[in-house]
């Protein structure tokens, strides 16, 4: 597509190394790296305040850091401009701001990126209507956001990221508070962007339906990698006291992990 | 028509049609981004601008416009940066506004508190050949900004944070709005008054909400409500001889209550019929197996 550094291939699509940040005066990142290579599914996990969304945030900009490196795509974080190739899904409960809006219209904002100047050819009214049916909410795209369940905010969040047809997807606890039904719809629509060379970075408060896809967990814990491999079976978050595991498992169906295993 | 016999009623007209274009265009930005009474607080600090006009003999219009701009501009820095404290902050710069309007137009030689009425709330016999040029050139501008950049606006209110990473101009665009909304409180000025400037950007806002799904339904129908209020209360104003600025105001409530009322049902249907499409199309949701969908 475009600028690829000598390294070519094989780089990272994001790499922190050493990264430390403060919020206010509170150090919340001491130093952790990160990498995520090309075409990898990796979950960062952690408990509340481990510093897994601020790590997430130091990515995408929006929480200085104090030292260490973040590259995306081997270009300092400072000096990247290729917005596009990145698909964004913040820690939301809802799509809605203070003024309706259909779900096309919200999902539109996520290819601005390719539009420059915000004029939309017809390449892309198709890619925004095909981000909408991804997440299986075609028939509603003319629907205000404010009539969606928990789970369809969700939906149209994650639809809004895919909009720009990004290499890189960095998706803030996109499963809290979602129904059954939509995280199924999530775990299949992301794993349709895998298929296809998409890497991504999650922030999981459980692993849930989303644990075949994922190849690499890291775990943090006070602002430090605890650890970075295979996703763990009971550590992090599960590992922790008075942790309740609760899945949404319908009381008279399979387990949700089984139907979602190619 | 009488009413449009008279030069001054002419210009009036068209400074109300004007308003009621660019308020709500304006306005439905701030409501989105929740800064709905960020209008209120420009056209406080635009009162120095006007007691500024009258102490140096300058157009007010101009010289508000320009305080105004200023005042927007520090409003929206300190939202940046002073996330601490920063209501206390608005709270003095709003004051200190007002306050400093007072002040200058005392201090202007042969001006009383009786110029800035005209300025807070309106007045039809007093919107000058030259106040009409100013509102004109200052209409086009906010339009241009509103209606041109409409996409990139409405993603940096509708979520900042994401716009930031869509590459989207997230500062600039901002203060632009913030600029934006200034020149709008200054266009309203001679017509609604510098007090009620806030309801004509976010009453019919909030009435074209009772009846809209999208955005530029919202967009299109809070136009079209705050041209005709504009009018309709430019024109009562006229025959009944009370201020148009308070006129049009209640004229926005009006219509307001008016579509609420009428939306009831409508929304109640809506809502029925949201909750029968999920009962019909997501059974995982309960745990009980659904019953197979038959007449509803």
């Amino acid at each position: 597509m475009s600028k690829h550094t000598a390294s070519g291939e094989a780089e990272a699509v994001i790499s922190l190394r050493k990264v430390t940040a403060e919020l206010g005066s509170r150090p919340v990142l001491r130093g952790i790296d990160l990498t995520v290579g090309r075409g990898e599914v990796v979950a960062l996990l952690g408990a509340n305040g481990s510093g897994k969304s601020t790590a997430v945030r130091t990515v995408i900009g929006q929480v200085p850091v104090s030292g260490g490196e973040v590259e995306i795509f081997g270009t300092p974080r400072r000096r990247f401009r290729d917005w596009a190739r990145v698909g964004y899904v913040p820690q939301r409960t809802t799509a809605a701001g203070g003024v309706p809006a259909t779900i096309s219209e919200v999902v539109t904002s996520g290819r601005l990126s390719r539009a420059r100047f915000g004029l939309l050819r017809k390449a892309d009214r198709e890619a925004v209507a095909r981000a909408i049916d991804l997440v299986g909410l075609a028939d509603r795209a003319k629907d205000s956001v404010n009539a969606l369940s928990g789970g369809q905010h969700q939906r149209v969040l994650i639809a809004r990221a895919l909009a720009s047809e990004p290499e890189l997807l960095i998706m803030d606890e996109p499963m809290a508070g979602v129904d059954l039904a939509s995280q199924e719809v999530l775990a299949a629509t992301l794993r349709e962007q895998v298929t296809k060379g998409t890497s991504v970075l999650l922030v999981l408060h459980e692993l849930g339906p989303l644990e075949p896809l994922i190849d690499r967990a890291v775990v943090l814990r006070d602002g430090c990698v605890l650890h970075d491999g295979p996703p763990p079976r009971a550590v992090g978050q599960h590992a922790l006291p008075g942790h309740d595991h609760v899945h949404p498992h319908p009381a008279d169906t399979e387990p949700v992990r089984t139907g979602l295993l190619t | 028509m009488e009413i449009l016999e008279y030069a001054f009623m002419q210009r009036a007209l068209l400074a109300a049609v004007l308003v009621g274009i660019t308020a709500p265009a304006v306005g439905i930005y701030l409501v989105q981004r929740r800064q709905a009474l960020m209008g209120d607080g420009i056209g406080h600090v635009a009162m120095t601008g006007v007691g500024l006009g009258f102490l140096l003999s300058t157009s007010p219009v101009w010289m508000a416009t320009a305080v105004a701009i200023v005042g927007a501009v520090l409003m929206e820095l300190i939202r940046w940066y002073g996330r601490t404290r920063g209501d206390i902050a608005l709270a003095m710069l709003f004051y200190g506004g007002m306050a400093g309007g007072v002040m200058f137009i005392n201090l202007a030689p042969g001006g009383s508190n009786a110029n800035l009425q005209s300025y807070l709330f309106g007045s039809l016999s007093t919107v000058s050949e030259e106040d009409v040029t100013a509102i004109c050139l200052l209409a086009a501008f906010v339009v241009l900004v509103t209606v041109g950049l409409r996409r990139q606006l409405f993603a940096v209110s509708q979520d900042e944070e994401f716009a930031r990473v869509t590459g989207v101009p997230v500062r600039a665009l901002n203060l632009l709005t913030a600029v934006t909304a200034a020149v709008t409180v200054t266009v309203a000025m001679r017509v609604v008054g510098l007090l009620l400037v806030s309801a004509l950007m976010v009453v019919p806002v909030a009435a074209a909400q009772q009846l809209t799904r999208s955005f530029a339904a919202t967009f299109a129908i809070s136009v079209a409500i705050g041209v005709s209020v504009t009018i309709g209360g430019t024109t009562t104003s006229y025959y009944q001889d009370v201020p148009p600025g308070a006129t049009i105001a209640l004229h926005t409530i009006g219509v307001f209550i008016a579509l609420t009322v009428l939306a009831t049902p409508l929304a109640r249907r809506r809502a029925r019929a949201v909750a029968a499409a999920e009962a019909a199309g997501d059974p995982a949701e309960c745990s009980v197996p659904a019953q197979p969908a038959g007449k509803r």
